[in-house]
This record gives structure tokens, C-alpha cells and sequence, in this order.
């Protein structure tokens, strides 16, 4: 058969870690994409032979935005193999660093990447389309994001002295304690924090009334979603039990540990990607495909922890009756949903009287052969898990990680993105960008797997199958 | 003075190094009135253009990197190895212990939760990846480098700010220079 290729990448592939291509049948209909992710680094193999100790820090260095979960799910993976647990003040200081990676990587995603599109517009200059151009006709605004930004990499900075890959959360706890000066200049930023939340979300809010058809119509089918929730299906990030829920409501499987998370999720390695392709095992390949993340995690919980966030958090389930919310559109709204619950969550935790102990780290020591953890990255749920010698020397490092899991949805939505645009040659005005922001909803972080942060400047090319060019679309 | 082109570009590396570069929080609007960021991961941009400044994140680990640290080096003026994956493939360069069908295969054959029905990706338009990785200098002269894992956001504008200010950072002055 005379298949057809539409190959869309970025123009110079500087940022070149994904791209695109369409595949047209005889009669030049779409008949699949294939979402291309460009990077691999190999670091199940490198960490063979590497104590398990070395993990929490080594881990981190899979992705500079979420690095705080690969440590906590790396640093739980090596508490199974002690067999022990952290003490209370360490959880608490690891909740905070874990809320400060997702508050700043939700602001950075909002402020930084997305807010150019809805307040400057997504017609508008793309030399400006940043957050300098923000800056220049929204300053405020944009200081604030920055600012929030900034709050969160504090939390880390504060307690750790470090903002990015962190070293100072260890097997049994923590290394470092939070000093009593340093709780109260991170309580001093909680006003500004939620101002700037609810700032965000009253944008968010604007453009869903201004753009109803468009939001509406954003890859919307149904998918099964994965999140962690608290013992009572409350909302959480740090550390819980797993559900699973199709895409009408039903829970599939609740309160799932996630050490068994063989039991539940497969995957498969895809010739077109170097990033695999998970799968709910119950439902298979074809039918198994489920999204992660703040629409993922907000679509599974019960409720939220905090009042604010739980008063937004009954908005967003209002929106469809209670129903999952399918609109990959809505997870810029549940990424700020799920900021507001950050800020309220640090203001609690910064006032337990047990947060500046000293009582930080139990010892263990090697016990058993197998670890496994797992965490609430922004982006979603993340799996490590290790098996060592009875050296603790390291036989086999597995990792599941969050982007991975949207990966599936990703691929389907650029898919039914291209039905919708793309026709024989004809490819339709705003094809591009459409493709662009759908991807951008996901807020993939691609250097988990790889990344391609901002904007990606593209080119559709259409190829026939000797591979001669047909026709050719570029930006701008 | 007119304003410099800076540029800001990501090969194998784990975007660490570009976070700790946003965590110049408001400074970053002060790098703007010297420069224009003209192509980074966080702006728009088309063609790599002619810029006087190229931070680099990452070591060159496939034919596509080694092409665009060419291009680069065309284009900048001055460039510079932007942390240690840069400056010595660190983290990213820790596979070069292992032939690389090894390391594909604990990915994507021999992982505990694959199904039998993999592909090892060699999609045509997938990049492909070099044996080995190496620094930025094994592939093109760099005029500067900026170690740490990340580098420090301090540091990171002090370098910068000195060289748009048309003056070479002494590194021993950085604040916080620091190895991982
Ligand atoms: S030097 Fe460190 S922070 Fe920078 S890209 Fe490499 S691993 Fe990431």
C-alpha cells in the first residue's frame, strides 16, 4: 500500500526530543500518528552494580523539574529493602520538599509556558509568546509567577540547602533538620502563594468562558486515570495507596499497594518511541491505556485535604456531574487546583510543632533483597524498584515513570487532533499549534524520558512513501 | 551598548541545569534588558540564529547532537559547557560502562514489566544514539565552562552577566562554585 507520511518536527530539532509523524491511507485519510520521543539514557542498566544507597541521588538526575519524586519513590524503594520506616518530622520535611517540586514545576508550567497563550494569545508574536513578554504587558503577573516559582524551590532550598537534586533525604529519614528561622520565612510567603494561586485560576476561569468551544473540544474521549490517594480516597501526592477508575466513575481497584504494581501495570516498547508504552494489565494493550497527572489524580480522589482547594476542587466536579473530566484542556485548571492544596498543605505542616525536631532519621540497614516505591510526581505516578545482592550491590533497577503513562493518551489525542485537521495534502490552518498545545496540556516532562519545554516550532512534512516531499507547512 | 543574542540549548542532559537557570528568579529580567533570549526551551523560536552567547546543557549523545553542537558552534560567539553533563558527561555519560544493546535491551527486552511484544525503537525518524556519550569539547572548541550539577543559580548569573557586560568571569569570585 502507498502509505503517506506527514512528518512534523521542529524546525532546527534544537530542542529536538519529539516529534511527529502522520500517516495517510490511499485515500489520503489519516490513518495513524506516531508520536516520536527522542532520547534515552539507559539508567535501568547503569545503576547495575551500584549500591542501593547510591539510588536517592542518582535517580534524581532522570529530570531536573521533578527530581524530588525520583528521590522519594527512590528513597522508599530503599526503606523496603531496610525494612524500616522514616520518623514523623522527617515525613513532614519530605512533604514539604515534595510540595515545594510541585508547586514550582505547576507554576513553571502555567507562568512560564502556558499563561503566554492565554493572555497574549495563541495568534499572537511568537518572539514574545514567553514569559518576557509577559513581563513586558503583564509585570505583575509575571513577577508573581516567578515569585511562586521561587516559593517553591525555597522549600526545598531551606530545609535541604539545595533547590535541585536535593541530597539531603536519606533511607530511614532525613540529614537535615528545618531550624526554627527558616519555618518562619517560609510561613512569610503563604498570603502572596495563594494570591498568586487564585490569580492563576481566575485566568484559567476567563479563557474557559472566552474559548468555550475550544476547551470543550480539546482531545476529549475518555480514558482510565491513575492516582495515589489517602486511606479515605482524599487527595495526595506523597504517600498513599493506588486507584484506578474507568472513564465513566467506576473505581476499578482501590487502595491497590503500590509494591504490587506488576499485578496491575505492563508495558511495551513501541519501535517509533524510546518511550515505552504503559498499559492497565486487566484491560490490555488496546483498552489499557490511562492517564496520570493533576486531571488524573483530581478525577480519582474523593476530596482534597484543604478548604480552599477543596471549595475549588467541588467547582471542577460540578463541571460533569461528578463524572470523570475527559478535556485534556482541564488540566492546566486541576494543576492549579491541586497549587492551591500546596500552599494550604505547607501552611499546615510549617505549623506543627514537630516539624523543627531533631528527630529526623532512624538506621537501618540491608534486610531484605527487593525495594520498591513509588511517588505523586507533578506529572503523575512514578514506580522504582530495585533488586540487589546480599551486598546490597544492585541486580536490577526498573522504573516506571509519570510522562510514560500519558505517553498512550498523548499519542491518541495528536491522532484525533489529525482527523480533525488534516485532509490528502490539505493540511489545516492552526494544525500546528493544535498539536503543539494539546501536547503542552500534558505538560510533558520528556526528560523523565526526554523534554521538549516550550514552545516547538514545526514543520508538517508530507511524504510519500519513497519518502520524496509532497508538500510542505511551516510555522509562520 | 546594544543588546546581545543569548541563546539556551538542552542536548543530553536532564533539564536540571535549565531549572537552576530559571531559579535566577527576578534576575532573569535584568538578563533581559542586556539580552535577548533569541532560542531557548522556553521560548518561541525558529533557525538557530547567530547569537553572541550559547549556554549548553548536556552531553552529545547521538548523531543528532553532534550535528546541532556543530551548528552551534558555527553560530555563537562565545559557548559555553553549562554543567557537569557538558563538561563531562557525568550522569548522562555513566552508560558508556556498557555496550549500548545492553542498555537497550535492560530497557526495553529484559524490563520486569514488559510485555513480550516489544519493539527495540529504530523508527526512521527517531535520532540515533552515538556508543558513547561525550562532553561538549570532545566535538568543538568551548570557550567557557560553568560546572555543578546544577550550577549554582548565582553562579549561573554572575557568568552571564559578566559576559554580557562585555567582561570574562573569574570563577573563583562565584559564589557558591561547587562540583555535584
Ligand atoms: S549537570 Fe546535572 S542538572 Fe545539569 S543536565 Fe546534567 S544531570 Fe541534569
Amino acid at each position: 500500500m502507498d502509505k503517506r507520511k506527514i512528518f512534523i518536527s521542529p524546525v532546527t530539532r534544537i530542542e529536538g526530543h519529539a516529534n511527529i509523524t502522520i500517516e495517510l491511507d490511499d485515500n489520503g485519510n489519516v490513518s495513524d500518528a506516531l508520536f516520536h520521543v527522542n532520547e534515552f539514557r539507559g539508567f535501568e542498566k547503569f545503576c547495575e552494580g551500584r549500591m542501593y544507597t547510591e539510588m536517592p541521588t542518582i535517580t534524581p538526575r532522570i529530570c531536573g523539574i521533578c527530581p524530588t519524586s525520583h528521590t522519594l519513590a527512590s528513597v522508599k524503594a530503599c526503606e523496603m529493602i531496610q525494612g524500616i520506616q522514616p520518623t514523623y518530622t522527617a515525613n513532614l520535611l519530605r512533604r514539604l520538599m515534595h510540595i515545594g517540586q510541585n508547586l514550582s514545576s505547576h507554576a513553571l508550567s502555567f507562568f512560564h509556558l502556558s499563561s503566554p497563550d492565554f493572555l497574549l494569545g495563541y495568534d499572537s508574536d511568537p518572539a514574545k509568546r514567553n514569559i518576557l513578554g509577559i513581563a513586558e504587558k503583564f509585570p505583575d503577573i509575571a513577577v508573581r509567577g516567578i515569585r511562586l516559582r521561587k516559593f517553591g524551590q525555597e522549600l526545598s532550598e531551606r530545609i535541604t540547602g539545595k533547590k535541585i537534586h536535593i541530597m539531603g533525604i536519606v533511607p530511614g529519614g532525613m540529614a537535615y533538620p528545618l531550624t526554627e528561622e527558616n519555618r518562619k520565612a517560609l510561613l512569610e510567603w503563604i498570603p502572596e502563594a495563594i494570591e498568586t494561586v487564585q490569580l492563576g485560576i481566575n485566568i484559567i476561569k476567563k479563557f474557559h468562558e472566552d474559548n468555550p468551544e475550544m476547551v470543550a473540544s480539546f482531545a476529549n474521549s475518555p480514558t482510565l486515570y491513575l492516582g495515589t490517594v489517602g486511606p479515605g480516597g482524599e487527595h495526595e501526592l506523597y504517600d498513599g495507596k493506588l486507584r484506578f477508575m474507568d472513564g465513566d466513575g467506576i473505581i476499578l481497584q482501590d487502595q491497590l499497594d503500590p509494591a504490587k504494581y506488576l499485578d496491575f501495570i505492563a508495558e511495551r516498547s513501541v519501535n517509533w518511541s524510546y518511550l515505552k508504552y504503559p498499559y492497565y494489565k486487566p484491560y490490555g494493550f488496546d483498552k489499557g491505556f490511562y492517564r496520570v497527572g493533576p486531571l488524573a489524580r483530581l478525577n480519582v480522589c474523593s476530596r482534597m485535604k484543604t478548604p480552599l482547594a477543596q471549595e475549588e476542587f467541588e467547582k471542577f466536579k460540578h463541571m460533569s456531574g461528578g463524572k470523570p473530566v475527559h478535556g485534556t484542556f482541564y488540566y492546566h485548571y486541576t494543576r492549579l487546583i491541586e497549587a492551591l492544596s500546596d500552599v494550604e498543605d505547607a501552611e499546615r505542616i510549617l505549623n506543627d510543632p514537630e516539624v523543627t525536631s531533631l528527630h529526623i532519621q532512624h538506621h537501618g540497614r540491608w534486610n531484605y533483597a527487593e525495594g520498591i516505591g513509588s511517588s505523586e510526581a507533578p506529572r503523575g505516578t512514578l514506580f522504582h524498584h530495585y533488586k540487589t545482592d546480599e551486598t546490597g550491590k544492585l541486580l536490577k533497577v526498573n522504573l516506571l515513570i509519570a510522562t510514560g503513562q500519558n505517553n498512550p493518551s498523548m499519542n491518541r489525542s495528536v491522532l484525533e487532533v489529525a482527523k480533525q485537521y488534516v485532509k490528502g495534502d490539505d493540511i489545516k490552518e492552526g494544525m500546528l499549534n493544535r498539536v503543539e498545545s494539546t501536547i503542552r496540556c500534558y505538560d510533558p516532562c520528556l526528560s523523565c524520558s526526554t523534554h521538549a519545554l516550550g514552545q516547538m516550532p514545526m514543520v508538517i512534512e508530507v511524504r510519500d512513501r519513497k519518502g520524496e516531499l509532497v508538500k510542505r507547512v511551516e510555522r509562520n | 551598548m546594544s543588546k546581545k543574542k543569548l541563546a539556551t540549548v538542552w542536548l543530553g542532559g536532564c533539564s536540571g541545569c535549565h531549572m537552576s537557570l530559571l531559579d535566577i528568579d527576578e534576575r532573569i529580567l535584568d538578563v533581559a534588558k542586556l539580552a535577548d533570549i533569541v532560542k531557548s526551551p522556553v521560548v518561541d523560536g525558529k533557525e538557530f540564529p547567530e547569537v553572541d552567547i550559547a549556554l549548553v546543557e548536556g552531553s552529545v549523545t547521538s548523531d543528532e547532537h553532534h550535528r546541532e553542537i556543530l551548528h552551534i558552534r558555527k553560530h555563537a560567539k562565545t559557548l559555553i559547557a553549562f554543567g557537569d553533563c557538558a563538561v563531562m558527561t557525568n550522569v548522562t555519560g555513566m552508560r558508556n560502562y556498557f555496550n549500548l544493546q545492553e542498555v537497550f535491551d535492560t530497557a526495553y527486552v529484559n524490563a520486569v514489566s514488559n510485555d513480550k511484544e516489544g519493539h527495540i525503537p529504530d523508527h526512521p525518524s527517531l535520532l540515533r544514539l552515538n556508543d558513547k556519550v561525550v562532553p561538549l569539547q570532545d566535538v568543538v572548541n568551548v570557550d567557557f565552562v560553568i560546572p555543578g550539577c546544577p550550577p549554582d543559580a548565582d553562579t549561573i548569573f554572575y557568568v552571564l552577566f559578566e559576559f554580557l557586560n562585555d567582561r570574562i568571569p573569574n570563577l573563583s569570585k562565584a559564589k557558591k562554585l561547587k562540583y555535584g
